[in-house]
């Protein structure tokens, strides 16, 4: 099995520990890895903006790149469902006969390692408590947990993964889905609004008593990070990959 | 970079205490709505009934249509048909002055506010009194409605009593809630009985029997149409279903969906003028045939209107109904004020972070956050996009597009961790309006593959 690894843009310049630590743990598991060095950005910054016309050419050109994997993995939950969801209409209006490989295998690393892989045991230990932060492209979109709007069977693929760290404990804030405010440019344009999500959000993961907030994205994390530091409100943030792969 | 939304929303957050009891108070509806949902094993087969009824019925209206003119009038019902706003007002005016009527009574009705007919018939010398207790606050003081099912929610009781001492003759200082119902009963009362109309609106319109539906919890719509004699229905075109089949699934979401109830506590079918009386039904399209051509929108016309998008959204619950500049606020509110008029309600597309949450909650599976999303999409073209926004985005492409300029882009921005702190955090960088400045690493992940560093 080939995988092609798609580090986002952000993770890139900011959380490159992401990447690594997901490639450490992809390769511990026996997959082959690649990284495509001409990779930048799924190109939802711009599309969730309203100029997904700018970013058109780069699901071109994220199809091209990575079309002959067997799977792409990201550690990255939002840019994972954008791929998803997103980039087959927007090649399509370009081009209605081209059938978009690249996005249909794309996974964000939750999904792989708990469907694909179907990883049962993790060398791992992390002797924390930990609040699950369950982002909302990742529920809603990828489905790595059970909407708490639907009525469907309960389950968490982040908590379950979780679960085989060793010295682990597992929390989720009341609430557990409702989104911390981030929303790419909504956090600017909508700012005072975004502020008063993440610090509502932040106040909800800190009650909960646990030592560090975790999630399968960086750009959630970022956004609380930054209203936590603002606000003076003590809680650490974690990738789960930096916990799935610890001591690696 | 702002919009009227945020620059309303972020005044409205200055009042911290008024913000979080009104994020409580709508968070806890959908809390009641999740306990209704999953109470019930078969909730998602009835929201995917539902979503079929209205696809069905929508994209069939027509045939539909003229099913439930055809029955209506077999029933003994005037049927008339308005195609815009001031048709609609005009025929209300008609019916009413060719019966001598100078006072109404209406129970709630959205499409009345979108008609703006209240307006029109106090234009024309017309009383006009809404009979829903929470409308009936909201015109005494003045005030639009907040929200679509809980118009007053935001309205505090120190405030009602205040509104029915100045307005109701003999109203005491209490401002206990049971109290003031009790004021606004017998208030209410003597309008019931002095009205020469009843207007209300329509939750449904049966096709296969000719018959409106009106769900209330007060009982105010069977009031308003047992005491006068005349009865004037406003129905906008796309409440339609076609059978009793059909408002069985409806009948169960509706009140689980909007208050978290079971059932409303009055479900009233009018199908027919009282004895002695004359009832009429007037049917609206207002823009509503525009939007069923409109194939990126057409699914709003599924709508019925229960606010449970409202409930749920993040945004509404933090920025409150006021903040948007269209009368129907939250999810819905954003795309049909785009719908009714781009150039005047574009200022509401900012008011989602994409969450997708009311998607989940639609009882008709309405792809709402996928529409705001086509709506961003369109405002460029409409010359309303955000220059910041705009110059950011095209300098992002660029970068991203040119996978060189990038990575040598990153291996500068590491400077940003050196600037003066005043440089970093002024009003000109948006981010540290809400946010301390994050940290860049020495090297991106791209520059540690290049040296073999992993």
């Amino acid at each position: 099995m080939k995988v092609g690894l798609f580090i986002p843009c952000y993770v890139d310049a900011l959380y490159p520990e992401v990447g690594v630590q997901t490639y450490k743990l992809l390769r511990s598991l026996g997959v082959e890895v690649d990284y495509p060095e001409k990779q930048t950005c799924c190109g939802q910054p711009m599309g969730n903006a309203g100029f997904e016309r700018l970013s058109v050419p780069l699901a071109e050109k994220y199809d091209q790149l990575f079309r002959d994997y067997d799977y792409v993995v990201a550690p990255s939950a939002s840019c994972a469902a954008y791929v998803r969801v997103f980039h087959p209409g927007q090649i399509r209006g370009k081009d209605p006969q081209h059938e978009c490989m690249a996005s249909k295998k794309t996974v964000d690393v939750v999904e792989f390692l708990h469907d694909i892989l179907k990883v049962d045991s993790l060398p791992a230990k992390f002797p924390y408590k930990v609040s699950v932060h369950n982002s909302c492209h990742g529920v809603r979109e990828l489905g790595l947990s059970s909407p708490s709007e639907r009525n469907i069977p309960k389950f968490n693929k982040i908590i379950d993964l979780l679960s085989l760290v060793e010295g682990i404990t597992v929390v989720e804030p009341e609430r557990p889905d409702e989104c911390c405010g981030f929303g790419g440019m909504f956090s600017v344009e909508e700012k005072a609004v975004s502020l008063k999500m993440g610090s509502d959000k932040l106040r909800r993961h800190i009650s909960t008593g646990a030592d560090y907030i975790t999630g399968p994205d960086s750009s959630c994390l970022m956004h609380m990070e930054g209203v936590a530091k603002k606000l003076g409100l003590e809680i650490k943030f974690v990738h789960v990959v930096e916990i799935l792969s610890a001591g690696l | 970079m702002s919009t009227r939304h945020s620059t309303y929303a972020e005044h409205y957050l200055q009042d911290n205490e008024v913000a979080e009891r009104h994020d409580k108070t709508f968070f806890g509806v959908r809390e009641k709505r999740d306990r209704m949902a999953h109470d019930l094993p078969e909730w998602e087969d009835l929201r995917k009934a539902a979503d079929g009824i209205k696809r069905h019925t929508v994209t069939h209206l027509a045939e539909y249509l003229e099913q439930f003119e055809a029955n209506a009038v077999k029933n003994g019902i005037h049927v008339h048909w308005a195609a815009d706003s001031d048709e609609y007002n005009a025929i209300v005016l008609d019916i009413l002055r060719s019966h001598a009527v100078k006072k109404v009574v209406k129970s709630k009705s959205m499409l009345t506010e979108e008609c703006h007919l209240n307006e029109s018939l106090e234009k024309n010398g017309m009383e006009v009194i809404e009979t829903d207790l929470g409308e009936r606050i909201l015109q005494m003081m003045h005030l639009a409605p907040s929200h679509i099912v809980m118009p007053a929610l935001h309205v505090h009781r120190e405030q009602i009593g205040d509104c029915f001492r100045e307005q109701i003759p003999g109203t005491s200082e209490s401002d206990d809630p049971t109290y003031l119902t009790h004021v606004a009963r017998l208030h209410l009362r003597k309008q019931f009985m002095e009205a020469g109309a009843g207007m209300t609106g329509a939750n449904f319109g049966i096709a296969a029997t000719g018959e409106v539906v009106v769900c209330t919890n007060e009982g105010n719509a069977d009031m308003s149409t047992s005491i006068p004699k005349l009865h004037i229905v406003s129905m906008g075109i796309e409440k339609l279903i076609p059978d009793y089949r059909s408002m069985a699934v409806f009948q169960r979401l509706l009140a689980r969906c909007g208050t978290g109830q079971e059932t409303t506590v009055y479900t009233s079918h009018f199908r027919g003028p009282r004895p002695g009386g004359e009832m009429h039904i007037i049917l609206v399209d207002n823009g509503r045939s525009q939007i069923l051509g409109d194939a990126d929108h057409w699914q709003t016309l599924k709508c019925m209107r229960c606010g449970a998008c409202m409930n749920t959204c993040p945004v509404y619950r933090r920025s409150s109904g006021y903040s948007y500049t269209y009368f129907i606020p939250g999810p819905i509110g954003v795309n049909l004020g785009m719908l009714r008029d781009k150039d005047k309600y574009y200022d509401n597309v900012s008011a989602c972070s994409l969450c997708c949450s009311c998607d989940n909650v639609c009882p008709v599976k309405v792809d709402l956050s996928t529409q705001i999303y086509r709506w961003r999409q369109e405002l460029d073209s409409l010359g309303h996009s955000d220059p910041m926004k705009k110059f950011m985005s095209k300098r992002m492409a660029f970068l991203f597009n040119h996978p060189g300029v990038y990575t040598g882009t990153l291996r500068l921005a590491k400077a940003v961790n050196w600037m003066p702190k005043c440089l970093v955090n002024s009003k000109l960088n948006p981010w540290a309006y809400g946010h301390k400045m994050m940290k860049f690493p020495k090297n991106s992940f791209h520059r540690l593959w290049k040296k073999k560093k992993i």
